[in-house]
């Protein structure tokens, strides 16, 4: 038996652990503290008397009060989730369709299609945002947002099949044709048997989409224009900077509450998020 | 309840040709076992007959419709799996009434028939707990139970013992045995193992290399396999296997190997006539070997020396060489014999099997 000698543990678990979280969570922290600072400590000379970088003296709710009333950060906020949803949704579906399919039909040329998916998945949106915005051009979707809904799949549709897919392939093929036997069409089993067996992999896979569109800032930026129209990425950057003034207070009020959702969506799932990842039932 | 009928069946992968021309006959309320070494093809045929595999060539009936076309649901048959494939988010209830629940049964007939069935298998308390919550040899039973609450025509068993620990699979095949006799459906059982082919089974079909090799009751296999495969792969221990020529004159045959000189007997004699001058292969079960006592002829003794001794109790695994070749007996748990010990051992004159060295068939 291995005796463990306890600095041991704290060297090689605690302290590494501890300076991780700690280098995590800081820029939250800073978020949270310059979000709250009223603009006279905000602005004070690093060698004012009583100047403390690290903690906020008088804590003020102006900036979020002037980003509300101020900016049309409240549509910012309902058109990123508005487009985050609906993208999610869609790409949740045919990611399921398809990772379904790559992972217990026998076709031809399914191997190629499942590798062509997810090499489309790794050409970098600084790229194809140049060709996407010719098609968005001729649909006339521009500043709209369905220019986004319909752009986000692109990249999302191919990660939610490659998870899928993987989840899929480690659930048993004996329990969907048990299912078959017992008097389900293919359709049937993976709808009764496949999709409930497979809710932590369909919940890991929209947690990731829905937080890769909720962040998404360059077709953000490309396609739409006008202030009110903007995601929360992109609004709090191109209107809370004007020339080479930054409203640091607004700023960070709005990437905090820009945060939220995606770390509630988070925390609520985590547990079903990491089995998702990392492996399934048993049958 | 029905009769199962396999034309001609033939299954090819893209490179392997997994079953090869099978043909067979099964009939109403039998118990039919196919049993073979992994990879023979088994599984496939079993899975070509539920309808979860293309068939690539043949026809499959199942009572008197050719069921080729039919989705699986459609064939009123039900399947056991070696893992048991529970659905894990249901309970046993509910994984026992997904058959009927799909085949729209009226809901107290549903209560009944899961009733019953958990009865039958004495598994009435786990009904609310989820697969998760039970032990493998519960699993089974649930297994079990859920093919048998549908009433189905016939019963596939795919290995479904294979993931319990020995004891358990005991007592579950002499279950199965026992559930079968009071069901009286057609039941296709595949396992690799040969004693649970032969406790089982009415009829085995050995198969090897997608071949059916011999189709037979159990002690028909067992006193005339009809060729090598077969005579080696079922009893444990394996038969002893001895290449020898044929030599003499019609009237006295004899089986000349290196190290062994054996008569033989006028049984066989008129079939290895035509083989005289050739070499063929004999075989001999180990329980018709024993040490030689003053009762037996000249002819069907040899000496040997033994090699290792293996008690097990209610009987002696001896493994012995005579010359080159290794053989094993059979013997009363009374003789007290060392490693190194010169022995005379004797032959059953009845129970001698050849075989053709080129073809491996029964002569
Ligand atoms: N889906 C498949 N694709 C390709 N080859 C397969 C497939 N399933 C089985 N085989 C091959 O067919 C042969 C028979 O397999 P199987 O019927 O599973 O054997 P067993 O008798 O052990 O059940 C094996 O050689 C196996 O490798
Ligand atoms: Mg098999």
């Amino acid at each position: 038996m291995v005796i463990e000698r306890p600095w041991k543990r704290w060297v090689y678990f605690y302290i590494p652990l501890t300076l991780f979280v700690i280098g995590t969570l800081f820029p939250f922290y800073w978020m949270l503290i310059t979000a709250i600072r009223p603009d006279a400590e905000l602005y004070r000379s690093w060698r004012a008397v009583n100047n403390a970088p690290f903690w906020t003296l008088h804590p003020t709710l102006e900036h979020f009060r002037d980003l509300f009333e101020k900016t049309t950060f409240p549509h910012w906020l309902w058109n990123t989730f508005f487009i985050a949803v609906i993208s999610t949704g869609i790409s949740l579906f045919c990611g399921l369709l398809a990772g379904y399919a790559l992972a217990r039909l026998k076709f031809p040329m399914a191997g190629a299609l499942g590798t062509s998916i997810f090499v489309t998945y790794l050409v970098p949106p600084t790229l194809l945002f140049i060709p996407l915005a010719d098609i968005i051009r001729n649909f006339q979707l521009g500043n709209t947002p369905w220019a986004l809904i319909l752009t986000y799949p692109t990249f999302l549709i191919p990660f939610c099949t490659w998870l899928l897919m993987g989840y899929f392939k480690t659930i048993p093929k004996e329990l969907e044709e048990c299912a078959r036997i017992d008097g389900a069409t293919r359709f049937g089993a993976m709808v009764r048997i496949i999709f409930p067996i497979a809710v932590p992999g369909i919940l890991s896979a929209g947690i990731f989409a829905f937080t890769l569109s909720w962040n998404e800032f360059i077709y953000a930026l490309v396609f739409l224009s006008s202030p009110e129209r903007k995601t929360v990425p992109v609004g709090v950057v191109s209107e809370m900077i004007r020339g080479d003034i930054y409203f640091w207070g607004q700023l960070m009020a709005g990437a905090l509450l820009g945060s939220i959702p995606v770390a509630l969506v988070y925390s609520f799932f985590v547990e079903y998020y990491v089995t998702g990842l990392t492996g399934s039932v048993k049958g | 309840m029905a009769q199962v009928l396999l034309k001609d069946l033939n299954k090819k992968y893209d490179e392997v040709h997994a079953v090869k021309d099978v043909n067979l006959h099964i009939r109403d309320k039998e118990f039919i076992v196919l049993v073979g070494p992994s990879g023979c093809g088994k599984s496939t045929t079993l899975r070509m007959v539920a309808g979860l595999e293309e068939i690539t060539a043949g026809e499959i009936a199942i009572g008197d419709r050719v069921v080729n076309d039919l989705p699986p649901k459609d064939r009123d048959i039900a399947m056991v799996f070696q893992n048991y494939a529970l659905y894990p988010h249901m309970t046993v209830y509910d994984n026992m009434a997904f058959g009927l629940k799909m085949r729209k049964f009226p809901k107290a007939e549903i209560q009944k028939r899961v009733q019953d069935a958990a009865e039958i298998l004495g598994i009435q308390d786990l009904l609310k707990r989820k697969p998760r919550q039970l032990s493998g040899g519960q699993r089974q039973r649930v297994a079990v139970g859920r093919a048998i609450v549908r009433h189905p025509q016939v019963f596939l068993f795919d290995e479904p013992l294979s993931n319990l620990d020995a004891k358990l699979r005991v007592q579950m095949r002499v279950e199965l045995k026992r559930l079968h006799d009071r069901l009286e459906t057609t039941a296709i059982y595949v396992t690799h193992d040969q004693v649970e082919a032969m406790t089982l089974g009415d009829r085995v079909v050995v198969m090897k290399d997608g071949w059916i090799q011999q189709v037979g009751e159990p002690l028909e296999l067992y006193t005339k396999p009809s060729n090598r495969f077969v005579a080696g792969f079922i009893g444990s221990p394996a038969m002893n296997f001895v290449d020898v020529g044929i030599q003499g004159s019609d009237s006295s045959l004899t089986a000349q190997g290196t190290g062994i000189r054996l008569a033989i007997p006028p049984v066989n004699a008129s079939q290895l006539g035509p083989y005289k001058g050739q070499r063929v292969t004999l075989g001999i079960r180990p329980e018709d070997l024993h040490i030689a006592a003053g009762g037996d002829q000249a002819g069907y003794v040899f000496d040997a020396v033994v090699d290792v001794v293996e008690p097990l109790g209610s009987e002696i695994l001896l493994d012995v060489k005579a010359g080159p070749n290794s053989l094993v007996a059979r013997v009363e748990p009374t003789v007290r014999l060392k490693v190194h010990d010169g022995v005379r051992l004797a032959v059953n004159p009845d129970r001698l099997h050849f075989f053709d060295m080129t073809s491996e068939k029964a002569i």
